[in-house]
């Protein structure tokens, strides 16, 4: 990074420092706070999606797909969330290899497992072998999106179902009173009016979300935690910068890291959640109301 | 999945081989001087040299992927990477799951590094990196074996006293030694473990462990291999 | 070998007693059920006792949140504010390298007349270390809910408490806080089911595992990597805490019952299970 810390064995002090928290490593592990935030870019959304076909499905009039739904629903509060991180990726993986296979290669005659090798055809191998190394790594960053989009999912059911139920009754009654379909009462009473309930869980939700963003370090992507701990080891001189055993320090920066994302959180929510409630029916619009006064 | 997977591609592309086919080789990256991640945040090591060396001669372009050592043979086996270069010994164990080419180093001891070395073994828990054969050979022998996750933390629990010894491979534990100015010091006996160290490789490639098999024996042939692993480990290291 | 047998040799692995060696070929279903189930052994310990624990410390902490004095209630904000808002798995890594700093003979605490040793050494097994990072950690998501139900409790009960003439310590002890209690029971059971999910981290964060005594989770990891089978070992792992939260909703809802059995029917507080605690 900088001219001078060509030679890192004979530097000391403060410039030491400068350059070892500035070399290819570190820039890594502040890449991967990039990494972090993206994941968490790319779950908030497609998680709120599958919660919403799940709250939805959990309120459906057909049988399967409510129990469906309730299964969805209820199965985070059954297992912890760490059981489904170590088992859906692999099991997604081998699952989309298996749908591939049966399209692309129909003549495949062999087994697929064999003793515990797992093989299907090269043409169905998810990336391909071909492929180039960042193929690779968008695909294990996507299953790790889709595991915790998967998890998450379930929890954000939970809080949409919930404030569905939470918008009163005699709302939709008089939507179908005006002739409205369920359909139509569903998309211009429900869904406008569920947000302002769904907004507690869903931020509570988010602050879970942060803090569940270390558990991509169990699914092999190399996050925050990963460099943390790679970098805090105690390094030989083989090392351009050895040290003893600094994970301590590492974790504590990384401690400071995640009070700060969630206190960050909370005002930004707290701020939101005070605007949605201007002129709202609520207690707290009730509230902003009469301190206006 | 777990995977970690690392943007160094280790162009071994040599003129004349258009249309190579790709191989990506899985490390751990915590094992100095087996395998590493150097200042730079590459894949480095006795293990990246002979990897490139080692495509080069069986015409292949390959790639370098890091994965926790603990799940590396399943990723494997589910085809994340084609090919384990981790410092992995040969044993009956895992040779039912994957096979292995011709070892690259040769059945190397396995040694007990300790804070002293009048330890009695027997008395306190003794340190090994999970899932290796020295954690096994631990476990048989009727001692508390301690499980770390990396190879890094097995040292630093002899370090803080949380174990009495940590065992390895005594490759990697030499340098630890020799750098500790003396607070760190060899023990007990000096077991050989497993096969030596090979590659390990799905037991249905058959193709590409005949074709690194054949680039190994050309390394161990004109000596190239022997005068890398003195590089590496020491004028005292087992050659071929 | 009957399913039996196994169940002599491993039925209590977890803990250290019966076969010395885990099972290294040809695993059976039997094997997999008896060993991940020795391993929820440790689930349940840390989980029973974290909670136990946790509930008085969470109580001292709600009322020191809820104190006029700043003395005792920014500690208690602090607290509360740092174990909530950092992820258990960066907490466990922090204390367990923290624990393994302290001096391995002992800490020693001059007292004028006399020093007395306290010992450290057991702090980084994970049965007690652990269990401390679990305890603090249910005690500050704890903490919260019933400073938040303390701070719900109806005007009218604390006008009715004064006029029947009680105050202080008695006002507390019968009117303010098995309201509290009432009101906190549904998120505290919420709050118990995640803690026992958060068990699973123990050993996948820092503290090592000795002699192979693991949680299920550690089980559940072994045969996943020896059998590169995920079909069986997770799924086994998870219908065991099925059963374990079930338990958990089951004797919490014995609890609430009793919490409300003074109300009419339509206005006792059910237990809704809502994801709101884990961390």
């Amino acid at each position: 990074m900088f001219q001078y810390c060509a030679e890192p064995k004979t530097l000391e002090g403060l410039i030491w420092l400068s350059c070892y928290l500035t070399n290819e490593k570190h820039q890594l592990l502040y890449g991967s706070l990039g990494t972090v935030l993206l994941l968490m870019a790319i779950v908030a959304p497609v998680a709120m999606l599958f919660g919403f076909g799940g709250a939805v499905a959990a309120r459906s009039h057909l049988l399967p797909v409510r129990l469906f739904g309730k299964g969805y629903t209820s199965m985070v509060r059954g297992i912890p969330d760490i059981i489904f991180f170590m088992f859906v990726p692999i099991a997604l993986d081998q699952l989309f290899e298996l749908i591939r296979h049966k399209i692309k290669c129909p003549d495949w005659t062999d087994a697929i497992w064999q003793g515990s090798d797992f093989v299907v055809c090269a043409e169905a191998k998810l990336p391909l072998s071909t492929s180039p190394q960042y193929v690779h790594e968008i695909y294990g960053f996507s299953l790790a999106v889709l595991a915790f989009s998967i998890v998450f999912g379930a929890f954000a059911a939970n809080v949409l179902y919930g404030a569905m139920q939470a918008v009163p009754r005699a709302q939709l009654e008089t939507a179908e009173a005006y002739g409205m379909t369920r359909r139509q009462a569903f998309r211009r009473v429900l869904v406008p009016q569920m947000w302002v309930f769904a907004l507690p869980g869903l931020s509570n939700l988010w602050m879970i979300l942060i803090k569940a963003t270390p558990l991509l370090f169990l699914l092999g992507v190399e996050d925050i935690v990963y460099w943390a701990k790679e970098l805090g080891g105690s390094k030989t001189s083989q090392f351009a910068y050895p040290h003893p055993d600094w994970r301590l320090f590492y974790f504590m920066a990384l401690l400071v890291y995640y009070l700060s994302m969630t206190r960050l959180s909370e005002i930004v929510l707290g701020r939101l959640s005070q605007r949605l409630s201007r002129g709202q029916a609520t207690f707290a619009g009730e509230q902003q109301r009469k301190a206006a006064r | 999945m777990n995977q970690l997977i690392l943007s160094t591609a280790a162009l071994a592309l040599t003129a004349g081989m258009a249309m190579a086919e790709t191989v990506r080789l899985g490390t751990e990256g915590a094992y100095p001087p087996y395998n590493f991640i150097n200042d730079a945040g590459e894949v480095d090591g006795f293990e990246r040299v002979l990897g490139d060396e080692l495509c080069k001669r069986a015409e292949l372009t390959c790639e370098w992927v890091t994965n926790e050592w603990d799940s590396i043979i399943p990723n494997l086996v589910s085809g994340n990477y084609d090919v384990i270069i981790a410092g992995m010994s040969i044993t009956d164990e895992r040779d039912k799951v994957i096979d292995f080419s011709q070892n690259y180093i040769p059945p190397a001891t396995s040694a007990y590094l300790a804070l002293s070395a009048d330890t009695d073994l027997k008395s306190g828990p003794v340190a090994a990196q999970t899932a290796t054969i020295q954690a096994g050979y631990i476990a048989e022998q009727g001692m508390t074996l301690a499980e770390y996750a990396t190879p890094d933390e097995t040292v630093a629990a002899v370090r803080n006293g949380e174990a009495v010894a940590v065992f390895a491979d005594k490759d990697f534990l030499v340098p630890i030694a020799e750098e500790s100015n003396g607070e760190l010091v060899f023990t007990g006996d000096e077991p050989s473990l497993g096969g030596g160290v090979g590659l390990g490789i799905r037991e249905s490639d058959t193709e590409l462990k005949d074709k690194f098999n054949a680039a190994i024996q050309s390394m161990k042939d004109d000596g190239s291999l022997n005068a890398l692993i003195t590089e590496w480990f020491g004028d005292k290291a087992l050659l071929f | 070998m009957s399913c039996w047998d196994t169940l002599l040799q491993y039925g209590l692995r977890a803990v250290g007693i019966g076969e010395n060696l885990l099972p290294k070929t040809d695993f059976t279903l039997c094997q997999h059920v008896v060993l991940i189930g020795s391993g929820l052994i440790w689930n349940i310990y840390f989980g029973v006792l974290a909670l136990i624990f946790g509930f008085f410390l969470a109580n001292a902490l709600a009322l020191a949140k809820a104190s006029a004095n700043p003395l005792l209630r920014k500690p208690a904000e602090w607290f509360i504010f740092v174990f909530r808002g950092s992820p258990l798995f960066i907490q466990f890594f922090l204390f367990y390298e923290t624990f393994v700093l302290l001096p391995r003979t002992g800490i020693e605490i001059p007292l004028g007349f006399t020093t007395i040793t306290l010992a450290t050494s057991w702090l980084t097994k994970a049965w007690a270390g652990a269990l401390i990072v679990l305890f603090l950690n249910t005690s500050a998501y704890t903490g919260e809910i019933f400073y938040g139900a303390l701070r719900s409790v109806p005007k009218g009960d604390l006008e009715a408490a004064d006029a029947y003439g009680m105050h202080g310590w008695r006002k507390f002890r019968r009117v303010i806080w098995p309201t509290m209690m009432r009101l906190a029971w549904p998120a505290y059971t919420n709050e118990a089911i995640f803690m026992f999910h958060a068990t699973t981290l123990v050993y996948f964060s820092g503290f090592p595992a000795f002699s192979q005594m693991g949680d299920s989770l550690y089980y559940a990891t072994y045969f996943a990597s020896k059998t590169f089978n995920p079909f069986i070992a997770y799924p086994v792992i998870a219908a065991y805490f099925i059963c374990l939260t079930m338990l958990v909703i089951f004797s919490y809802g014995l609890v609430n019952t009793y919490l409300n059995r003074h109300l009419p029917q339509n206005m006792r507080t059910k237990i809704r299970l809502r994801p709101q605690v884990i961390r």
